[in-house]
């Protein structure tokens, strides 16, 4: 396993510090001390991004783009400022680039509607692999259905690794996109995303990065990684549900016809003919969560605030320690063990359904995922119906890792 | 707060080891699949009928102590039991793991064990997919869901 972002000699994340940020991590569950080992399903929110929604409902709530009055212009201008915030975060050339939506997965269906529809067509290939989340795989069925195209998947290794070479000879003259996750959410691989792009563009086809995992552990610079498409979404990135971002190159999005119709996302309308708002607002039909946009901004400024690399370093540690600590637990088999992996522990227990497991922790205060992490593709590759995951974000410990490990002691205490 | 044991009960615990009627019937009358797909609790149940009583039953799957530990306890009392009652004790069960964790509830003997569900919301589904099995078995369908 390698440091995805090591630092060298880099400044190191006070995560005692950090953790006064976070309200929630001081509250107790179940007469215990909270262990919040779910990071991969939702990250939790620092005060100034819960004050920053507060703030906007009490000073400047009002619709954007619209009124000529003071807080419509000031709700405008801090959606457009939280914009311009997200693009630099990911190093995109202009926030032109940056396009709102609720969730991954509405920017993935984004994709798959306005480019799916318009470049893939009957006999084409879309290319994805085995290890995509539920939310990666259903928009392109569904688009290779209507269209008559064919999904292909690019096969992984049993340490959870995508098979590069099979990858490059899936692909063809017909395959008109590839979309593949930056960093699995089920066994924590980290994709070689750079040798991705470039196989794929040798071949002149576009790819997706699917960063929902990804962008809240390590750097991600969309210029330099020169992917045509990149998603992310809000509410992993220590901001609120409801809000998600996609990144495109600006000559795709401007070819592109718009996703959804209605309002904002036009230039002109007559009942004859209607003409487009400039980017991104063609993409953005409707009142958007404004709020949470703002927030998001605020989220990201906090993350810049700590540092990716101190967060990296800080999260490879206790990937490292987690993975050493739970394997010395008796039956306890991990499921994905990439060579470049990122904050997931991803296991099974012998003899234990982790279900079971995600009941009894639960009463020690930990709260972990148990089931099939919207991937059951990934868990019928390793041969199992689900399992447990701890997933961690900046504000975990070594502590946590012990508390989770002394929960599974009492799983087996139970179990035998 | 409810302790762990109330859920866990040396009988479910011992079911879930040791699963009774765990296998498959050739000379099934009945069949049907379920399925939670919440957790991907997977399980199929073989039923003999003959002259309206259920003879034999057998049961297959993988899936959490309690669904399994139901199921097993489930097959245990069906045998030997008319159909119409096995639909009676459907409701009757039904109504043991949903009703609220202060009210009392029917004594249904050693399927009483499973009254702890209901102080863990998220699991009732876990201890009834045996049952919706049942019901979609004795109504001839093919697969049942406890969505």
């Amino acid at each position: 396993m390698t440091p995805v972002a090591a630092p060298v000699g880099g400044p190191v994340l006070d995560v005692a510090r950090v953790r006064t940020d976070f309200p929630i991590l001081g509250r107790q569950v179940r007469g215990r001390p909270l262990t919040y080992l779910d990071n991969a399903a939702t990250t939790q929110k620092p005060q100034v991004v819960i004050d920053a929604i507060s703030r906007y409902y009490c000073e400047y709530n009002a619709n954007v783009h619209r009124g000529v009055h003071l807080l419509s212009e000031l709700a405008s201008e801090a959606y457009e400022n939280a914009r311009r915030t997200i693009g630099r975060y990911f190093n995109a050339a202009n926030a032109r680039q940056i396009v709102f939506t609720r969730n991954a997965t509405e920017s993935i269906n984004l994709v798959a509607h306005a480019f799916g529809r318009s470049h893939v067509g009957a006999g084409d290939d879309v290319l994805i692999s085995a290890m995509e989340h539920h939310s990666n795989i259903v928009p392109w069925q569904l688009l290779c259905a209507e269209r008559g195209a064919r999904l292909r998947v690019a096969p992984i290794d049993d340490r959870g690794e995508l098979e590069l070479d099979v990858f490059e000879s899936l692909l063809s003259d017909r395959t008109k996109i590839v979309a593949v996750t930056h960093m699995s959410n089920a066994l924590g691989t980290v994709n070689p995303v750079e040798d991705i792009v470039r196989i794929a563009h040798k071949r002149g086809v576009p790819v997706l990065l699917d960063g929902s995992q990804a962008a809240y552990h390590m750097p991600v610079d969309v210029q330099a990684l020169d992917c045509d498409f990149y998603v992310a979404t809000g509410h992993k990135l220590y901001g609120p549900t409801g809000i998600a971002v996609l990144y495109g190159k600006e000559a795709l999005l401007e070819s592109m016809p718009p996703f959804l119709g209605g309002g904002d996302m036009i230039s002109s309308v007559t009942f004859e003919k209607s003409t487009w708002a400039e980017l991104p607002h063609k993409f953005e039909a409707g009142t958007p969560d404004i709020c949470g946009a703002i927030a998001l901004g605020v989220a990201i400024d906090y993350i810049q605030s700590i540092g990716l690399a101190p967060i990296a370093a800080h999260e490879q540690s206790l990937l490292e320690y987690g993975t050493a600590q739970l394997a010395s637990i008796e039956g306890l088999r991990m499921i994905g063990t990439a060579r470049r992996k990122a904050s997931i522990l991803s296991f099974v227990l012998d003899g234990v359904h982790p279900h079971d497991i995600g009941t009894v922790v639960d009463r020690e205060g930990v709260a972990i995922r148990t089931g099939h992490h919207c991937a059951q593709p990934v868990m019928a590759r390793f041969g199992v119906p689900a399992t447990a995951r701890a997933s961690l974000a900046m504000y975990n410990t070594r502590e946590d890792i012990d508390v989770l490990v002394g929960a599974l002691g009492r799983v087996r205490e139970l179990f035998g | 707060m409810t302790d762990l044991s109330d859920l866990y009960q040396e009988v479910i615990l011992d079911h879930n080891r040791r699963p009774r009627n765990f296998r498959v019937l050739d000379n099934a009358t009945h069949q049907a699949q379920g399925h939670n797909p919440l957790c991907g609790d997977r399980l199929e149940l073989f039923l003999k009928v003959d002259g309206g009583v259920i003879t034999d039953v057998g049961f297959q799957g993988s899936g959490c102590a309690i669904s399994r530990a139901s199921a097993s306890l489930m097959t245990d009392c069906l045998k030997g039991c008319p159909v119409a009652d096995a639909c009676t004790l459907f409701d009757r069960f039904h109504r043991m793991v949903t009703t609220p964790p202060d009210v009392e509830v029917e004594d249904l003997g050693k399927l009483l064990v499973l009254a702890g569900v209901r102080e863990f919301p998220v699991r009732v589904k876990c201890a009834s997919l045996a049952w919706h099995t049942l019901k979609a078995a004795l109504n001839q369908a093919q697969k049942t869901s406890t969505e």
